[in-house]
């Protein structure tokens, strides 16, 4: 199967490790992953910044150069920036970029849910030694239904001890912009999180996403906290 | 409504993050009212199909409103109701200062619609005395507050706080006992009840085949609003309307299961016209009084229309991460929150309110939790758009403001491969002689949190080189 991959630009530039481990995931698991090193962002600081207009020019872009790869799948270590492809479809008027941005719609998964829901595996020979908890990121839960996927997985990595927190489903207070528009609200909100995080005394806290891994991450060393944080894909590429 | 001011949105936020105790309250009641609605929601098979089925009630009938509101007022008015309709709050509030005459005792039972035109304002200035007789909204009339909360309008106040302000304006001992405080307020209310002239109320649907007007209640005291003065009073938004009884039906079990987690409320009433018969207690008069207010101008876009299928559920507010955290004061409107984000803008206009749409993470989960489905997020990013954009007529010029620049560089930077590479070279270089605060938000991040550090080889660097010695070793 032929994955084209979508790094996104927080893993690029912030995480470059999260890309590398999904290159690495997906080749064990029999893919033929490619990147094009044209790509650049899904559109999103836009849309969420109210300039529909910009995004839609950054979206036609990324449109057309995923269009130009054949790939069998699109995949992306994000929810959030897969649901904002999934946003793509409300955006234009013009009925030609509709069709186009609802084909590539639906060749784009979010890695677990491709993990999960394409590939059908849960089990990807993956060890860890460590106690985590997992944060579901927003816009892969509430955009996407993404819930049940990382949980299969999890649970099925060797040496893994996963707590569930109570509410493992709030929001991080990143938000893209509003993480620096209204900082205080965005720590306050993330706060709440890390007070369980940290009874919870896990080794690390493991997400979906970027954004919500450097929310998190960021405020816990603030905070002088040990804990760690992880994207999922670094936790299954280790493998068993 | 002149509360609504970007300015103050960032000091009233501060200011309730400084506030422990409305923090301890907000925590609580947002925790049970949410733990309650799962509760009657998963108790409930069909919940996803009460949904669809309200949603699909309420879309029908605002792509159709003129026709159902013709046909709500003529059947109304045949049962013997007089029908106002008022196209601002100025125009409401006048319209119900005239029905009351000097020197009448006037109750109200809750209504958000009032707190929108601010009635008790207008009623007060005309020389009456409204008493407020819902008990949450009792006790902020006494606090002289604004409701925080769309259906726990004291929710931010702890029960100590409520003993001392019954001590200090009723002149009551000091306790704070739950049981004798609301034995006071009942002792208190009841005789204001029996003077009452007029009942003043809300409405929470109005049905269109009748004429009637259901209201929705747990303490009984809407019940005797509407049915003890001899003038009643109802004042509803023009979108409550709904074409028929049997409608109620799906209402019925998705309101009150997702504002208080009650499987029913304990009090419905639906009242259609004013006692008829000498012979019957009741009013003698009906009157009500339809209210548009901004309302039009949300009907004209399908984005922004959704919002006036809200049923006021407040359940978006309880699961809202932001109010959770600032509580409803904080946004300085009647309707806050989520749901109040979407439609304070509207109703007072984008140059009041352009800040409101922005104070969300967008996180989706009031989207997930609304009972008649408004997507929320897309709301506020629409409402974004026309902020920064300005593209409907009557939003306020904000083409070239500072965040219309800062998508503009944005879009042309990640529109070439090239510049893309280019501007991460320029940050990562920025990073290197530790000048990476001057950055746009840089500062504002690192308010709480450890700097942003960008790392050493993006990834399509270590891709590139990773490519090129595979290609050197040949196949």
């Amino acid at each position: 199967m032929r994955v084209s991959l979508f790094v996104t630009c927080l893993v690029d530039q912030i995480r470059p490790s999260v890309g590398i481990a999904t290159v690495q995931l997906l080749r064990r698991l029999g893919c033929e992953v490619f990147f094009n090193p044209e790509q650049t962002c899904c559109g999103q600081p836009a849309y969420t910044m109210g300039s529909q207009s910009e995004c839609t020019k950054v979206a036609q872009r990324t449109i057309a150069l995923l269009e130009s790869e054949g790939a069998d799948w699109i995949v992306i270590p994000s929810g959030s920036c897969a649901a904002m492809f999934h946003h793509y479809s409300h955006l234009f008027q013009d009925m030609e970029w509709r069709t186009r941005a609802t084909r590539i719609i639906n060749q784009t998964a979010e890695l677990t849910s491709f993990l999960v829901d394409v590939l059908r595996v849960t089990d990807v020979h993956a060890r860890f030694n460590g106690r985590i908890t997992w944060h579901d990121a927003c816009h892969g839960l509430h955009d996407l239904g993404i819930e049940t996927e990382p949980r299969a997985l999890l649970q099925h990595v060797a040496g893994l001890e996963v707590v569930e927190m109570e509410h493992g489903h709030a929001c991080c207070g990143f938000g893209g912009a509003f993480s620096v528009t209204y900082p205080n609200v965005s720590t306050a909100i993330v706060d709440r999180k890390l007070d369980e995080i940290e009874a919870h005394q896990v080794d690390a806290v493991v997400s979906g996403d970027v954004g919500c891994l450097m929310q998190i991450g960021n405020r816990l060393r603030k905070r002088g906290s040990t804990v760690q944080t992880m994207h999922i894909a670094e936790l299954l590429a280790n493998a068993s | 409504m002149s509360r609504v001011t970007p300015v103050t949105f960032p000091d009233n936020a501060a200011k309730a993050l400084n506030d422990p105790e409305l923090g301890k309250a907000l925590r609580t009641a947002s925790q049970v009212f949410s733990r309650k609605r799962q509760q009657a929601v998963d108790a409930l098979p069909d919940w996803e199909q009460l949904r669809d089925q309200a949603s699909a009630i309420k879309t029908h009938t605002l792509e159709r409103l003129d026709h159902y509101l013709g046909m709500f007022a003529a059947n109304a008015e045949a049962a013997g109701a007089s029908i106002h309709w008022a196209i601002d709050a100025r125009t409401a509030c006048r319209i119900v200062s005239a029905i009351v005459q000097a020197g009448d005792g006037v109750v109200k039972s809750k209504s958000m619609t009032t707190e929108e035109i601010e009635l008790n304002r207008a009623l007060t200035a005309s020389g009456a005395h409204p008493v407020e007789t819902d008990l949450g909204e009792w006790i902020i009339q006494l606090a002289d507050e604004p409701p925080s909360h769309i259906i726990a309008p004291a929710i931010h106040k702890t029960r100590r706080q409520v003993a001392q302000l019954f001590h200090e304006r009723l002149g009551i001992q000091l306790t704070d006992d739950i049981l004798e405080l609301t034995a006071v307020a009942r002792r208190t209310l009841r005789s204001h009840f029996k003077d009452a002239d007029v009942g003043i109320s809300g409405v929470n649907f109005a049905i269109a085949e009748t004429g009637s007007i259901v209201i929705i209640e747990n303490e009984g005291n809407a019940r005797l609003t509407t049915s003890l003065p001899r003038v009643h009073v109802a004042v509803m938004g023009m979108e409550k309307v709904i074409p028929r009884l049997a409608d109620l039906d799906t209402f019925f079990r998705i309101l009150p299961r997702s504002g208080t987690g009650q499987s029913l409320t304990s009090y419905q009433s639906i009242i259609t016209g004013p006692e008829a018969r000498p012979d019957r207690d009741g009013p003698r008069a009906l009157h009500i009084v339809v209210l548009d207010n901004g309302r039009s101008r949300m009907l004209s876009h399908a984005t922004t229309r959704q919002a006036l299928a809200c049923i006021r559920c407040g359940a978006c507010l309880n699961v809202c991460p932001v109010y959770q955290q600032i509580g409803g004061h904080a946004y300085g409107a009647v309707y806050a929150g989520p749901i109040g984000s979407v439609v304070t803008p509207q109703l007072e206009g984008l140059e009041k309110a352009h800040h409101l749409p922005f104070a969300s993470t967008l996180c989706g989960a009031c989207r997930d939790v609304c009972p008649v489905k408004i997507d929320i997020p897309r709301a506020l990013v629409h409402l974004r758009t026309l902020v920064v954009e300005g593209s409907v007529d009557d939003s306020p010029q904000r083409g070239f403001g500072p965040k219309r620049f800062a998508a503009r560089s944005w879009s042309w930077t990640m529109s070439a491969g090239w510049r893309y590479r280019l501007g991460a070279r320029m940050a990562r270089w920025i990073q290197r002689i530790r000048l990476f605060h001057i950055l746009p938000g840089a500062r504002r991040w690192a308010t709480g949190r450890t700097g942003i550090r960008l790392a050493d080889r993006s990834f399509r660097e270590i891709w590139l080189a990773e490519t090129r010695k595979e290609e050197g070793r040949g196949p």
